[in-house]
């Protein structure tokens, strides 16, 4: 093994960020999750701010940052802000039969990384190796938002794949253009502003956050 | 500077009606927005035509023969839709439904779906018609919930959360396209442009294309309502104003398709054979199949006419995917005037569940007894989009069949099995709906029937008779992406 540095610390980083998507599979108290998908946007910022600074792109110092801002600091505290004022901040959410969603998770990985494969083989990016890990991060958040039942780790599960997303652009090619990053974004935020409105309409219509209620229109 | 337009008002509008969107005169400024959008469509779509494509400021916009069509399609449609929803929202108003905060964000949101929607069609980048798209759900899952009844609350959620998770496929799938195009165009932001995609797409590395494509179809399939993603259609519609329910079936449906057949003619250029259109007829086939079975079930009309609406865009994406110039010509007019017959149906279909109190089928009777333009209006609606002639949806389904006869004939039995089942599924509540023994109400407000009219009477032109002009733009268009 005698890989250079920064593709050491690729490597560390996608690892961190493949076991963080297995802790937020598994994590039942809502609070911990929200810290996780913190963490989770921290190490794709220094991940992203690796890869700039030994590649020398520097619009992708600019994903960085805004990574930092939007997934590190604003979007997690929008969150707190949201539970607190909702009053669900110590809830724990039953997750039936953790070790199962592990095994499947397990398999997506496997799957993930055939997936990836032929398309790694012909990336010329430092990072084509983590091509793998990231399509892993986005069905891992997947299986999340199946599995949930509460509201907001359905949301939080829909912002980790944005997360895997996001590194497997910064992956496979160094990110998207500027315009475009900036454009999903402000999806992104608005969409969960959105959503934190939501939150509130749902609770005072049902009394609660639990998405069961939402299973009444079905074809009869 | 027409493009600008067409851009600006919407948006401007928007802006502005978030503002005044509660006070009396909202309605009409809300229309005479769409009306000044769509005055600029058509100076956009005459300029096209006679001077062909045109690509503008830093290729940020692209208008050729193929979206200036839905261009004008969508800033129509948003018009007469804008005048349908004057009298409509004020008797929703008056029977205590919204407050006037609600009716702000409603006329707001209004305008920027048209202007999302828009955008969607005009840019040139792949990437910012992902943003755009994205922005267009957000935007109308703020118009579904605007009731707030638990039911809407949930059929809003459904909606955000499948489509989010669709657009999240499309969005790997751009990043795939992206990937691959990097390695011909070199990175930056000429690499997502479709004028430029398109002028090296024998070069794309063909594996990543394909799998770029799947992604992207089942990404923007989701919002298509290709079966067996459909889920949230019908629950949308059903739960929303009638307003919103037309413009969701005859245009945002559309937009979504339009991006699908977009990369489609890429993919197959870059591929060589046949992948992605095959792929295209079986979602299209399999939700044109399932769509007319479950009909019959609905009990509420208007998720009868949103799952008309699964069967008719999966008619729209088989016929795309057999590709040829006839058969995108079929396409293309089936995209028309199923946008008018549908949203045309809405709009009664909206005045009458006002009329009666109720959306379900088996309480809404004797329409022509107590309003007979809502009668005849829907009557004619359905006739229309049951494929009957001489109305427009019977010369393009009639195409596409002689089509699929020929190059697809183990397709047809499949297709003419549906449609007739269809049939019969529509017209079988459709016809006490109208003609049994009344039990309607009187509304508040004159309804708005001009534009059900001028809607079925466009559709019947279009059967009879297809203006030279239009005729040729059309087979531009389809020789384009044929």
């Amino acid at each position: 093994m005698n890989l250079p540095l920064y593709a050491q610390l690729i490597n560390l980083f996608a690892a961190l960020l493949l076991l963080l998507a297995f802790a937020m599979l598994t994590q039942r108290r809502i609070l911990s999750l929200i810290n996780l998908f913190a963490a989770q946007g921290f190490v794709l910022a220094l991940s992203t701010l690796v890869v700039a600074y030994f590649t020398h792109q520097y619009h992708l110092y600019y994903s960085a940052l805004l990574t930092l801002v939007l997934k590190v600091l604003f979007l997690p505290w929008i969150m707190h802000r949201l539970i607190r004022a909702l009053n669900v901040r110590w809830d724990v959410e039953t997750l039936i039969n953790i070790p199962a969603t592990m095994l499947i998770g397990i398999v997506l990985v496997i799957f993930a990384f055939n997936l990836a494969a032929p398309i790694s083989e012909i990336a010329g990016t430092v990072t084509k190796s983590t091509l793998g890990i990231a399509t892993a991060c986005i069905l891992l958040a997947f299986l999340m938002m199946i599995t949930r039942r509460k509201a907001v780790s359905q949301v939080i599960g829909f912002l980790a794949m944005e997360n895997g997303l996001f590194f497997a652009a910064t992956s496979a090619t160094y990110g998207m253009p500027m315009v475009v990053e900036l454009g999903i974004a402000l999806d992104v935020l608005v969409g969960t502003l959105i959503f934190g409105v939501f939150f509130f309409h749902i609770r005072e219509t049902f009394e609660s956050l639990d998405i069961h209620h939402l299973e009444k229109l079905k074809e009869r | 500077m027409e493009l600008l337009l067409v851009l600006g008002v919407p948006f401007a509008g928007g802006i502005l009606l978030g503002v005044w969107g509660h006070r009396n005169f909202a309605p009409e400024l809300n229309s005479g927005m769409s009306l000044l959008t769509f005055l600029a469509a058509a100076v956009l779509t005459a300029r096209i035509i006679a001077d062909g494509p045109i690509l503008v400021w830093d290729e940020l916009f692209f208008v050729d023969s193929f979206n200036v069509f839905l261009v004008a399609l969508t800033a129509f449609v948003a018009f007469t839709t804008s005048l349908f929803s004057r009298p409509y929202m004020r008797i929703e108003l008056h029977h205590g439904k919204l407050s006037p905060n609600r009716l702000r964000l409603y006329h707001s949101m209004y305008q920027m779906f048209t202007f999302t929607m828009l955008l969607v069609l005009l840019t040139n980048n792949v990437g910012i018609l992902w943003v755009a798209m994205e922005a267009a759900t957000l935007t109308t899952v703020l118009l579904v919930s605007l009731y707030r009844t638990p039911a809407s609350l949930e059929a809003a959620w459904k909606y955000f959360i499948l489509c989010g998770v669709g657009l999240a496929q499309a969005l790997f799938g751009t990043i795939l396209l992206y990937f691959a195009a990097e390695k011909v165009l070199g990175a930056g932001g000429t690499a997502l442009l479709w004028t430029h995609l398109y002028e090296v797409k024998d070069q794309l590395e063909p594996t990543v294309l394909g799998l770029a494509f799947v992604f992207l179809l089942v990404g923007y399939g989701t919002k298509v309502g290709l079966v067996p993603l459909h889920n949230w259609l019908p629950d949308a519609h059903a739960e929303g104003p009638t307003p919103i329910s037309a413009v969701l079936s005859g245009l945002l449906l559309n937009v979504a398709l339009y991006a699908v057949v977009r990369t489609k003619v890429l993919v197959e250029g870059a591929l060589g054979t046949h992948f992605a259109g095959n792929l295209m007829m079986g979602f299209g086939l399999l939700s044109v199949v399932v769509a007319a079975f479950l009909l019959s079930r609905q009990k509420d009309v208007k998720r009868l006419f949103a799952y008309s609406s699964v069967e008719h865009m999966g008619l729209m994406t088989f016929a795309f995917g057999m590709g040829g110039a006839v058969a995108t010509f079929a396409a293309m007019l089936h995209m028309t005037v199923h946008s008018l017959t549908k949203s045309a149906i809405f709009f009664t279909v909206g005045h009458a569940a006002q009329k009666s109190g109720t959306q379900v089928i088996a309480d809404i009777r004797g329409l022509i007894d107590s309003n007979p333009t809502i009668g005849w209006g829907l009557m004619f609606g359905s006739l229309a989009i049951l494929g009957m002639p001489p109305f427009g949806v019977f010369t393009s389904e009639f195409m596409i069949l002689t089509v699929a006869m020929h190059q697809q004939p183990w397709a047809t039995p499949f297709l003419l099995a549906a449609l007739g089942v269809a049939f019969a599924a529509i017209f079988g509540k459709v016809q006490p709906m109208v003609f049994g023994t009344a039990t309607a109400k009187r509304l508040p407000h004159p309804p708005a029937l001009l534009p059900v009219f001028a809607h079925l009477a466009l559709v019947l032109m279009l059967g009879l008779y297809i203006p030279p002009y239009l005729a040729t733009w059309y087979r531009q268009a389809a020789q384009l992406i044929g």
